[in-house]
Order: C-alpha cells, then structure tokens, then sequence
C-alpha cells in the first residue's frame, strides 16, 4: 500500500490522534499524540490490509528548542506486505513519559531502554527500564540538545573521576610505569653526579 | 566455600534464586565475542536466567555524529561492524544520499554492491571461524582466514585498509577499481565456492557437529518477528525478508540472486542459511563483474568532503574549546529539512540509519539500527532453560559484533 | 642405588617427551591448519619446548585472593605424582620396567583416578565458578569413563589370564593375531573412546572447554604450577597411550626386531596414537556435557559389557 494512503487510514481510525502527516523523501511520517500510541500500534499491527509486524526502529528525538516536545520516532514495515509508515509520537518535555509497545514487539525492550537512556523518556509498562549503554550511576541524558559536550574538570561526572583515580593508583604495578620512573630515577642520579 | 561466596556478587541474587549458581560471563571471556556480558543463572550447567549486559563499547556515535557533518561522521561507520566494514559505509552513504537528494552514477551504484557483498563474505567467514571455533572445530578457523585473508588483501587494494576502509564516498566511491583487482576478485569468486565446500566437508555432516547445533536455540518465525531479528537469523526461521530484496539499493535490483530461507530456526539452520549466503554473494560478486558499466564514480552534485557548515556547534559549558570551530558558511538553507529511514542489508542483519535534518550542514540527529543491539536484546528470551554449552553455540549462531551493537 | 638412577633416567625421558609431545602436536596440527607451527626458536622450531618451559618456570605465580591455599598448592602436585607413579609399571621393553608387579593394570587404574582428585580440589581451592564448574565436569567425566575403560580391558585380561603388563604382552605374542585390537576390536573400541574422555582430549575437552569455562579447571594457575597440570597431563596421555599399546597393540613386539633398540617399536606405537590424539583434536567439534554423559552410560558401558559376555562365551567354546 502506497505510504500516503496509510497515513490516510491511519487519520480516519484516530481523527484526535493525528497531529501531522509529514511527507519526506518519499517517506511518510504521522505526527500523533502520545496518548494512544500503544492502540494505534496494535492496530497497525492486526489490521490486515496493514499488517506491520516489524518494528524497523524505535529511537528519540529532541526537539524542545523547536516547539517544547522530544519525538518518540516508531519506523514500522510489514514483511509480508512490503510497504513502511513512521510514526512519530510528541512527547511534551514537562512530562517525559509514553506508553511502551514492549507487549507488542519484544523486540522494542531494549530499544526503548536505549531511548530512555540517551534521550531520559519513561516507557510506562516497560517491565525493566535500567540505564543499558552508559553506566548505572550516570548522570543526565546525553542525547539532549541541552547536554554539554564537555564540562569542566570539578563538574565531571564522579564515576569518571573515580575511575581516573583508580587507573592512577594501578599504575604503579604497571610494567612500564615501572620501567619509565626507574630510568627518571636513573636520569635524576646521572644529573646529580 | 562456596556458600559464603554468593553475598558478594556483584548482581544482586533475588529471592527464591538463592539457590541457583550465578555466573558474569563476559566481560573477559573466549567466547562472547568483544566485549559481551552475560549475567547467567545457573541450575548446575542449566540456564535458568540470562541477562546480557550491553554498553562496554558504547562510544556515543549517534551524540557524536550531531557534532559532525555528514562526510565526516563517515570514518567512524568504519568502527560500528568493524568485521565488514565496507557494508557500513555503503549503508551510511545511502542513507545520506536518500537525505540529500544525490543520484549516485551507475557504475559507483555497481561497484558498492561488489564491495557490500565482498564484505558480506568477509563477514560471514568471520562467524563461521569464530562460531566453529565456539563449538570447538578448531581447523575451521584457519581455513576460514585464509580466504578472507584474499578479502582483505582486496580491499587494501581498493581502499588502501584492511579493515577501517572508508571506500564508499557520498556519492559515490573514493576512487575507480583497478584492472588488476578485478582480475584478482574474478579469481576469487571462481575458486571461492570449491572452498565453501571445503569447510563444509568438515563440519556440515559431522555427528558431534548435529548433535550440538540441531534442535538447538530454536526460533519460530512468529518468535523470531517480534524479537525483531533481521539478517540469516530471522531468515532461518522461514521468513522471506530482505532488504537487498524488499527495498532494493544500490544495482540489487539488477542481478539476479536467491534469498536462502530456513525452516527450524536452530543453530543448525542458521548455520546453513549463512554458508547459503555465501554462496549467493559469490554469485552477485560474478554478475556485478560482468554487468559492470564505464561511467563516473562520484555524482555531479556530491558534496566536498569539507562540508558546508549551517549553525556554530553546540556551545561547551565552561570550556574555552566553544570558539575553537570553523563556520564555513553561515546559510540555513544548505540542505532541505527532513527525515529519512533507510536500511541496507549488512551481514549482521537489517543495518538502518535514521536520519533528521534540520537544513544545516550536519544531522540534527542520526539514530544507527543496528542488527546485533537487537539479536543481543532477543539473547535472554533464546536462552532461556539451555545449556551452558549451547548459549555459547547460540551467541556464535545470532553472529553479534559488539562494535556495532553498544556504537 | 641403580634404583634411584633408573627412576631418574625414567623421568628425564619421560619429561622430554612431554616437551617434544607438545612440539609435535603443534607441528602436526599446524600442518593441518595450513600454518607451520613452531618455526622460530632454533632449527626449525626444535627448542621451542625448552624456551616454552624456560618461559612458564620464570613467569610469576599468581594465587587468587581468596583461594585456599593449601589445595591451591598441593592440586598440581596431586596430579602429576598420579600421572607420574604409572610410570613405574609400564614395560617399554622385555624386561625394561622400573617395577613389575603383578597387579599392574589395577595399579595403572588407581592412579589415573587419584589424578582426578587433583583436577576437582583444583577447581574448589581457586574459588572462581569457571574453575569449579570445570573442576566437576571433569569429576563426573572421569568416574564415568573409568567404568567404560576398566570393563573394556576385562576382556583382555581374560585372553591373557594376568593383570601384569608384561604378562599380557607375552600371551599376545602366542595369541593367533599376534595382537589383541582384531579379536577384542570392541573392546578396542571402547577403550579408545574412553581414553580420550579420561584423558580430557578433543572431543571430550569439556573440563577445560575454552569456549565456554575460559580454562576450566586451572583458569586460575599460572607460571609453574600451570605448567604442572599441564605436564600432568600430557604424561596421562602417554600413560594410556601405552596401555593401548601394551594391552592391544602387541607391545613391544613388532614385525621384524630393531637390533638395539628394544623399545623401538614400543615408542613407534605411542607416536603412532598420539598422532591420532592430534588427528582428533584438528578434526573434531567438542561435545556437550549431557551428549558426554549418554555416550559414556549408554553406548560405551553396554557395549563393553557386551564384549566381556563374548569374549567368556567364546574363551569356554574353544
């Protein structure tokens, strides 16, 4: 099915949900409400003239400076149908949640634990949201527009600093380290005599 | 001993699985391939609970790539699935040509299927070395580099690196393929499938082979969809899903070449679904040889590599390095605002890159699908009530690149 | 006196063995793989067994945190004096043995199981749960296989009415085939699977599956100690190398006699099946745990047992 006409059946199923229908190099993109987002994916998924049943990508998008909302950005195909829609739910920054589609595609457990990660959006229902690429104690969400790309030595994040600190101590058994302080100590001598 | 032991794990041991024996594989150990981690639950030498541990590699690719232009981001698809690079960057060039508008020429679109499929192999050989190695084949491993040795010695001929190549430029590809190399690949490609024969001599028929990859780690198709796994071992399973075949890129939708499709969806299929593969790539290599057309390699309206920039960079809070950049030209309207999904076929699985521009010179942000993130998210359901034995096999048989799947 | 220097003689040989076992399993394997193997160290890769063990007694022994440090310590030892103690029994010639006793093949058995005792506290003294896991598999692998092998010599014990090698090497040489590996072919068979698992080689290297257990039962040895177990074990493999030879393959005997050396076609034999060892581990996938186990119970044993009820019936016939 041509992309414009699922947006089409997409617009008439939920009239209230749909904000916006974005077309973009022959890709169509839905902007939708985030309230029915878990309905909506069911629906494309079981409808049979649609049949999404793959789940290409789920990520974030920020897009507060822009008009206050993250964007949780669903790319959806149907294998047995060949054809793709995007749907984008808007997520207001005040109140970063969205409702999980873990029940529908298993596969959108970790993807969503990504965006929550990164971009710092709860999946309500996710049965196991934890930070997964970056560190449990980590601080912020790098993703964001607004995070900063470096900060200054007394800002940083403590797990880094501990761990600098730590690689500092150990060096002393380092070979090397060894090998180098030995030749100082031998080159300190030599300038004494 | 023992007893005293289990209060000092690090994971933390929930209540009624105080008498499971816990294991962190990973993330030091032969087996998992980089740097994977696999919190396991043991029942004696039975899995009872998996929990796999992403991020050891995690390089922030995709905060990275907002802070670059679009040429230069390119270098580092060379690190995502560092075992085939060449699939990276054909698939992050793509990507950025669909955003971009840019007609890639046709002889460049012919020459980056051959490198895609050459690196396929490269890719495949690679899991069939390490997974047989896995389940203690030893010798397959050796035959193995030997042939994608051939492989690399090609690509330092094209792009002048074995492994971190950078071929493919946005638009087309850095430079036109030599004579020589050609001749070389022809070579390559004839000889190439006596060799699939070769490993398969060794291990395809062998007893203690079947008994460890049969039946084992199974996936239904149903299973397999919801996972969201892509590539051989969502093909293994018995879905016909491609993308060289569904969304065709690049001259895929000029030669002519079958999708090996399994029916169990056990290691063994997956197995036999990849060494198919190989086959096939061989067979696409041959065409594009012989199809392969004069012309130009880069399109008309590629950018320079020293892309326009449209908004300073983002501002480093407390830093000094906040002037440190070059604004080359201060115009808003360099390229169209947008977004786009595009996926190629890696050897991996579906490798699909996100992209949303805001009109400036690099993305307002890229998102990076990658195959093996998602076949190491399905690990836990996989592995579930198996041998410890066995999710060795089965993480050999998923074929992860830890590069590629923490980014 | 002339003890002693003949027990030193027999480890000194022994141990050189080892060295140029190790080397030529890398040369042959690595002619397998289509590489060369050792080639840098003296002519040809020939001292490469002398620097690797030069190498492994100078390197710093490391002793995890919280092991324990006694069995630490003594598993290694327990392993190579079990390993090392078969030696005293096995006639290389006639008449070359250190010790012949009558109850030789009970003796050689005992020992190969007290080696195990080595294996499994290695696995508990290094608290770690690769070793301990490691350290069971090899447990139960080896109390499994036993059986199998003890049930699969039965048969040649009751051709040669005697538990004494050299015994049973003498009523070979008066049997019709010369050799006991075509009437007890079974038995043969058995034994052969089972000394691969006992001696924990491809394909059943589970204990030390580096795939799954990184080393399995010596993860957590280094230096030294690590070379103790590693000797341990190519020692075992010669040991039931021998066996193979002395209770199947006819012994020292050969077809024609090699005029001062003895022991010629002795030494010919063991190479003979440590090249199949190799063959083997080039060739051959790993098994899994429970597959092991089945085969061991289920194939191995009935069969064995099978044999022994054959060979009686047939000793009565004729």
């Amino acid at each position: 099915m041509e992309p414009l006409a699922i947006a089409e059946k997409i617009k008439n199923q939920f009239p209230a949900e749909v904000i916006e229908v974005v077309e973009s190099r022959g890709q169509v993109g839905v902007i939708v409400a985030r309230e029915q987002i878990g309905a909506m994916c069911r629906w494309l998924k079981d409808e049979p003239e649609l049949r999404m049943d793959h789940l290409l990508a789920l990520c974030g998008v920020d897009y507060v400076a822009k008009n206050g909302t993250y964007e949780v950005v669903y790319n959806l195909c149907s294998i047995p149908l060949r054809h793709m829609i995007r749907l984008r739910a808007r997520v207001p920054a005040d109140d970063c949640r969205i409702d999980s589609v873990t029940c529908l595609w298993r596969g959108a457990d970790w993807l969503e634990r990504e965006c929550f990660d990164l971009l710092g959006i709860v999946f309500d229902g996710h049965p196991d949201l934890r930070r997964i690429l970056l560190p449990e104690g980590w601080e912020g969400y790098p993703l964001r527009k607004t995070y900063p790309l470096r900060l200054p030595a007394e800002q940083e994040w403590q797990g880094y600093v501990q761990l600098k600190e730590l690689s500092r101590e150990l060096s002393r058994f380092d070979f090397y380290s060894d090998m180098l302080s030995n030749q100082a100590k031998a080159g300190a001598n030599e300038a004494k005599k | 001993m023992m007893g005293t032991e289990f209060r000092n794990l690090a994971v933390p041991v929930r209540d009624g699985e105080s008498e499971l024996f816990t294991v962190q594989m990973g993330p030091q150990h032969p087996a998992t391939h980089g740097v994977l981690k696999l919190n396991l639950w043991m029942d004696g030498e039975t899995v009872v609970r998996c929990d796999p541990d992403a991020g050891y590699l995690h390089r922030g690719f995709e905060k990275i790539a907002e802070n670059k232009t679009y040429a230069q981001f390119l270098p580092l698809t060379d690190r995502l699935d560092y075992i085939s690079a060449m699939a990276n960057n054909v698939g992050y060039c793509v990507a950025v040509e669909a955003l971009l508008r840019i007609e890639v020429p046709l002889r460049a679109q012919y020459i980056r299927t051959m490198v895609a499929e050459m690196a396929r192999i490269t890719g495949h050989l690679l899991w069939l070395a390490t997974h047989a190695l896995d389940i203690g084949a030893m010798t397959v491993f050796l035959y193995c580099f030997r042939e994608r040795g051939l492989l690399l010695d090609l690509f330092e001929e094209l792009s002048g690196a074995r492994l971190t190549t950078t071929y493919t430029r946005i638009g087309g590809v850095r430079q036109d393929v030599t004579a020589r190399a050609m001749e070389k690949l022809a070579r390559f490609v004839e000889e190439f499938p006596s060799r699939i024969a070769e490993y398969e001599t060794l291990i395809d028929t062998n007893r203690i082979w079947l008994k460890r990859t049969k039946g084992i780690g199974c996936v239904s198709a149903e299973q397999a969809v919801q996972l969201g796994f892509t590539g051989p071992s969502l093909r293994a399973s018995g879905v016909d899903y491609d993308v060289r075949k569904h969304r065709p890129y690049c001259a895929y939708d000029k030669v002519q070449f079958e999708v090996p499709i399994g029916v169990n969806g056990d290691v063994y299929d997956r197995y036999r679904c990849r060494m198919e593969e190989l086959r096939q790539s061989a067979l696409i290599i041959r065409q594009c040889l012989e199809q392969l057309p004069p012309g130009a390699i880069v399109a008309d309206n590629a950018p320079d590599l020293v892309m326009p920039l449209a908004r300073p960079r983002q501002p480093m809070a407390g830093s000094s390095l906040a002037t440190g950049y070059i604004e080359l030209v201060p115009n808003n309207d360099v390229y169209p605002e947008g977004d786009v999904y595009v996926s190629i076929e890696g050897s991996k699985g579906e490798l699909g890159f996100y992209f949303v521009s805001d009109g400036g010179g690099r993305p307002y942000r890229m998102h990076i699908r990658s195959p093996s993130y998602i076949h190491i998210g399905g690990l836990a359901t996989v592995c579930e009530g198996v041998l410890v034995a066995d999710v060795i096999a089965i993480i050999g048989s998923l074929d992860v690149v830890l590069g590629e799947c923490d980014r | 006196m002339a003890l002693v220097v003949h027990m030193l003689i027999l480890v000194g040989v022994v141990l050189l063995h080892v060295a140029y076992a190790t080397y030529f399993e890398r040369k042959v394997i690595g002619h397998m793989q289509v590489r060369m193997g050792p080639t840098r160290v003296g002519p040809l890769g020939l001292l490469q067994p002398i620097a690797d063990g030069i190498k492994l007694f100078f390197k710093e022994d490391v002793i995890p945190g919280c092991a324990d440090r006694t069995l630490f310590y003594a598993a290694p030892i327990i392993c190579l004096v079990a390993a090392m103690a078969n030696l005293a029994v096995l006639p290389f010639a006639s008449g070359l043995v250190l010790a012949k006793i009558n109850i030789g093949l009970l003796f050689v058995f005992a020992m190969s199981s007290l080696a195990s005792y080595g294996v499994v506290l290695a696995g508990w003294a290094s608290n770690s749960k690769f070793s301990f896991l490691g350290g069971l598999r090899s447990m139960s692998q080896v109390i499994s296989y036993e059986i199998a092998l003890g049930l699969s010599l039965v048969g040649v014990m009751m051709m040669a009415g005697s538990l004494d090698l050299s015994e049973i090497v003498a009523a070979q040489q008066q049997s019709r085939f010369g050799i006991y590996a075509i009437p007890q072919f079974l038995g043969f068979f058995v034994f052969v699977v089972a000394m691969l698992a006992e001696t924990n080689r491809a394909p059943f290297d589970l204990p030390e599956a580096e795939s799954e257990l990184v080393a399995g039962y010596f993860t957590e040895y280094s230096g030294i100690r690590f070379s103790l177990f590693f000797m341990a074990e190519y020692i075992g493999m010669l040991v039931m190398a021998s066996i193979a030879t002395i209770c199947f393959l006819g012994g020292w005997s050969g077809p024609f006699a090699v005029p001062h050396v003895p022991f010629f076609w002795f030494a010919a034999k063991i190479y003979g099946i440590m090249f199949f060892y190799f063959w083997l581990r080039a060739t051959l996938p790993r098994y899994r745990y429970d597959q092991l186990m089945s085969l061991g119970w289920k194939v191995l044993i009935p069969l064995a047992l099978l044999n022994i009820v054959v060979t009686g019936f047939v000793k009565t016939i004729f």
